[in-house]
């Protein structure tokens, strides 16, 4: 018995060590040490404490197990009387406090550095929504929409034969990266339309919650080019295992390139925007449906699924829905103010009517609904007007 | 020998069945109540969490959608924290302190019995949630609004399941305090008292500190979420931070509440079979106060990410940091009890043993989830689970283990089959290490926690986690296995039952009789379990 006993702790000892050395050599499971000064100091800082707590740990279980060894029963120990001793006792709380002391002194040093965001060259902020995050460059009136890309989002349903092996970068994709130039000191801005997230690229050796509300800053300042994975970390309901962020660090002299590209892009769709605002031109039917399957399918499949059959009861199905096949200003209504106290946002806050329009134009032909109904931006316009006069409304209340 | 007088035990008519346990008033008995539900408790949430680790077991969702494994998550941390690790702890208290301190019963035995009985039908309720039409609370056991607030009307049911379980936390810890304060034997000095008495008293205080917070937080999300009002909502001027900084002002003294119990047990176990008082006994003491103090003053180290101001940050960091300390003397303490000791180890011994090694690895891992630039990084990942399951799985759990396996025989009159419970020992210290050390790796390695499936770097850790967490859940199926053969018969325990046992509890017959210590005995150094000698 006794020989089986050492044989099990023996055995035991040898899982424990394997376990460890395997993880920390052969996989190299640790912190990355990024790729900012901020995320080389956190790593740094980390390699400190992990080293002092291991030896600590080392030297109390080797003091311990000798103890073990050596007074044990079988080995014929006799107990002392022992049960006091103010000297060791004075020494073990001193001695912590002084380890303790020396820990904090660099932590204190790194987390002020973190904390001071000014002087950026390049604001952008960061809204998190259900379930994929909104980019804005304030300097550049750029502004996209991130969510994940849909080779993942394909593969990780349930029973689609897809193998996560096969899909590059599984769940850590998205469809439009953020990209940022290197060498630059960037303040980013956080907020959330919806419920609390939380922005984490490991890289770049920080997270911060994104919360409605309120914006939170932090800063970065990424020195090498390359393109940095991370994702959500705040549990924000049921897709928060799929809403990834993927940094693209470029050079300043391609960020220009980027800029200028977007910029361009992005006025000639801000003057088709400017005509549909001051005068909605009419769409059609092609137009609609076309633009509302991929509105659909950006920020309504992840709950209402592609083939718009929902998953009861939290998100219900459209095809068949009464809202959706019944009058045309309920379904506006819960589209643009959404369902307070349930998932559903309210989208006059994110989309443009034209989206909006499309979308539902889409689910009311779409998935057997067939209404026949075209709704046009011109229906859906006044809604999203009457939802702001609304807020303003509502921000002024406390003077009334 | 002994004061207890066996035949108090049929003055007057005991009912039978299922009324003499409805209707108890005995301590021993309401205490047998507490441990028999949170065992239930234990597999019921056991078998959540058997759920999560197979959904977790490759990348790609294969068995449950992301919506029900948040629910899964939710429910697992409740049923555990709620349901398992606290009643647990009441009901070893129910049993021990009452002998431990020379009293025969506790101070208030109908309110005793009520306690307890709240308890089935909180969880009842609660776990109906699962089979409702909006389901179970998916937004992790802290409730975050403006996540918790989008749930369905299910959710009414969770937030009174949650009054109902502060209400008889409450009442056990009024019972507690006004048991040890009121109730000791003559002799039976503060300063004499068991230190599982000791850290119980310590606890019941916080118990009462910070239940009625907690439900002060959630009936603020029942009325958010159903009648209009904007506590936590900021459009309507609320603030959704506000609600973190409430709930973890209940929710650090609460992770306390599950571990100074704890502390109370390994305190008694270690000398017994060291054979050799405790080591310190009035620095203990004094540390368990000190935690006690401090985890009042930290709770925002669970918030390091939400954006609060530096001077906030660097306070909230040195005071978690300073709770190493008191934490410190206590383990150097225990290891100071067993230097020099005549040791044996049997298999509460051995889990002591694994408690205060893998309590440490927990413990250290909490120093680095402190230092707040490093946290920017370990928040939210699986090194934070990780850590709190080293201290509440290896910490909490196997303490209660420990003290089920010390106190079995006592309360059986039977010991309980040594091979069998050894084997429980091994295999679960092997296999729960298999299970969470892995996910120190996972955390650093980027993957978040309460996610459903994860990127294929994070498969092979996730694969070994899964292993050892089905190897645990089976380990634990031997150990009901155990306490019922222990119930059943078994080699006749004597009243000493351990040869290095001091107190009260063993001057007492095995089993011990209903009704114990009528005639309180009297204490001086010569039969209290530990004694300072102030040389």
């Amino acid at each position: 018995m006794k020989r089986t006993n050492e044989l099990i702790v023996g055995l035991a000892m040898v899982a424990v060590i394997t376990v460890i050395t395997w993880g920390v050599f052969a996989v190299g499971d640790n912190m990355t040490p990024g790729v900012t000064p901020f995320s080389r100091d956190v790593y740094q800082l980390h390699m400190v404490v992990l080293s002092t707590v291991t030896i600590i740990g080392i030297l109390v279980f080797a003091a311990m197990f000798t103890s073990i060894y050596l007074h044990r029963k079988s080995r014929g120990a006799e107990a002392a009387k022992f049960n006091h001793s103010t000297k060791a006792e004075i020494i073990w709380t001193v001695i912590p406090i002084v380890i303790l002391v020396v820990m904090a002194i660099p932590a204190t040093r790194v987390l002020i550095d973190m904390e001071d965001t000014s002087g950026a060259d390049l604001n952008i902020k960061v809204t998190g929504y259900q379930w994929l995050w909104q980019y804005e460059y304030l300097e550049e009136d750029i502004a996209f929409y991130s969510a994940i890309d849909r080779d993942s989002n394909a593969a990780r349903q349930i029973g689609s034969g897809i193998s996560p092996r096969e899909v590059d970068n599984y769940l850590l994709e998205v469809d439009n990266r953020l990209v940022v130039p290197t060498d630059t000191r960037i303040r980013i801005l956080l907020t959330s339309g919806d419920v609390i997230h939380s922005w984490w690229v490991p890289d770049l050796g920080w997270k911060r919650d994104a919360i409605p509300g309120m914006v939170n800053e932090a800063w970065t300042l990424i020195e090498e080019p390359g393109v940095y994975r991370g994702q959500c970390a705040e549990l924000c309901g049921k897709d928060h295992g799929f809403m990834p962020v993927v940094v693209e660090a470029v050079p300043p002299e391609e960020y220009r390139a980027w800029v200028a590209e977007q910029t361009g892009e992005q006025t000639s769709e801000q003057t088709a925007d400017a005509q549909t605002e001051s005068d909605p031109e009419p769409m059609d039917r092609t137009a609609l449906m076309q633009h509302g399957e991929d509105v659909y399918d950006a920020h309504c499949a992840s709950c209402h699924r592609e083939d718009g059959s929902g998953m009861a009861p939290a998100f219900p199905a459209l095809a068949g829905s009464a809202v959706v096949t019944g009058e045309l200003s309920q379904h506006i209504d819960v589209v643009v103010n959404g369902r307070p106290g349930t998932a559903m946002a309210a989208f006059g806050q994110r989309l443009d009517a034209r989206d909006i329009a499309a979308a539902l134009t889409y689910t009311r032909n779409a998935f057997g609904n067939e209404t026949g109904d075209l709704v046009q931006p011109a229906d859906v316009e006044p809604l999203i007007e009457s939802r702001l006069d609304e807020s303003l409304a509502s921000t002024e209340k406390p003077e009334r | 020998m002994t004061d207890t007088t066996a035949h108090t035990d049929d003055h007057h008519s005991q009912p039978k069945g299922l009324a003499r346990w409805l209707f108890t008033t005995n301590h021993k008995e309401i205490g047998t109540l507490y441990l028999v539900f949170s065992l239930a408790m234990f597999i019921v949430g056991g078998a959540m969490a058997m759920i999560i680790r197979a959904e977790l077991f490759q990348p790609g969702l294969q068995l449950v959608n992301p919506e029900f494994f948040n629910q899964m998550t939710t429910m697992h941390a409740l049923v555990m924290i709620f349901g398992a690790v606290m009643p647990a702890f009441v009901g070893l208290a129910n049993w021990m302190v009452p002998m431990m301190i020379g009293a025969p019963d506790m101070a208030l035995p109908r309110m005793n019995n009520w306690s307890f009985w709240i308890l089935p039908f909180a969880f009842l309720m609660l776990l109906s949630t699962l089979f409702m039409p909006t389901g179970a609370p998916a937004s992790g056991w802290t409730l975050y609004p403006p996540l918790s607030l989008q749930g369905g009307n299910s959710f009414a049911f969770v937030i009174f399941a949650i009054h109902l379980m502060g209400i008889s936390s409450i009442m056990g810890a009024i019972n507690i305090i006004a048991t040890i304060l009121n109730m000791r034997a003559p002799g039976m000095t503060l300063l004499r008292m068991p230190l599982f008495v000791w850290t119980w008293l310590i606890t019941a205080f916080l118990l009462i500190a910070v239940m009625p917070v907690l439900a002060g937080a959630v009936t603020m999300l029942l009325t958010d979420r159903f009648f209009d009002t904007s506590f936590f909502n900021a459009a309507g001027g609320g603030d959704p931070v506000m609600y973190q900084h409430i709930f973890w002002f209940f929710g650090h003294p609460e992770v306390y509440i599950m571990i100074l119990p704890a502390f109370g047990i390994i305190s008694e176990i270690i000398p017994t079979f060291s054979r050799k008082r405790l080591f310190g006994y009035t620095s203990m003491v004094y540390a368990t106060a000190s935690i006690a103090f401090l985890s009042f003053i930290v709770w925002a180290h669970h918030m390091f990410t939400t954006g609060m101001p530096l001077g906030a940050s660097l306070f909230f960091m040195y005071a978690t940091m300073i709770i190493a300390v008191p934490t410190g003397i206590k383990i150097f303490n225990w290891v100071s009890t067993m230097w020099r000791g005549s040791m044996t180890f049997e298999t509460p011994m051995l889990f002591a043993i694994a408690f205060v090694v893998l309590f440490t690895i927990g413990g250290l891992s909490g120093i680095m989830l402190a230092i707040v630039p490093a946290d920017f990084q370990y928040h939210d990942t699986y090194f934070v689970v990780a850590h709190f399951h080293y201290v509440l799985v290896t910490g909490a759990v196997f303490a209660i283990m420990a003290a089920a396996y010390y106190w079995l025989p006592k309360w059986t009159g039977n010991m309980y089959d040594e091979r069998l419970g050894k084997i429980h020992f091994w295999w679960s210290t092997i296999s729960v290490n298999v299970l969470f050390f892995p996910q120190h790796y996972l955390g650093l390695a980027g993957m978040p926690r309460r996610i459903p499936d994860y990127s294929v770097q994070f498969a092979e850790f996730n694969l070994i986690s899964s292993i050892g967490g089905f190897a645990f859940g089976i380990a634990q199926l031997l150990f009901v296995w155990i306490v019922i053969k222990c119930v059943r018969g078994g080699e006749k325990a004597t009243a000493q039952v351990w040869d290095g046992a001091r107190g009260l509890e063993w001057t007492v017959p095995s089993p011990a009789p209903l009704h114990t210590f009528d005639t309180p005995p009297q204490v001086d150094d010569s039969v209290s379990a530990h004694k300072d000698q102030l040389a």
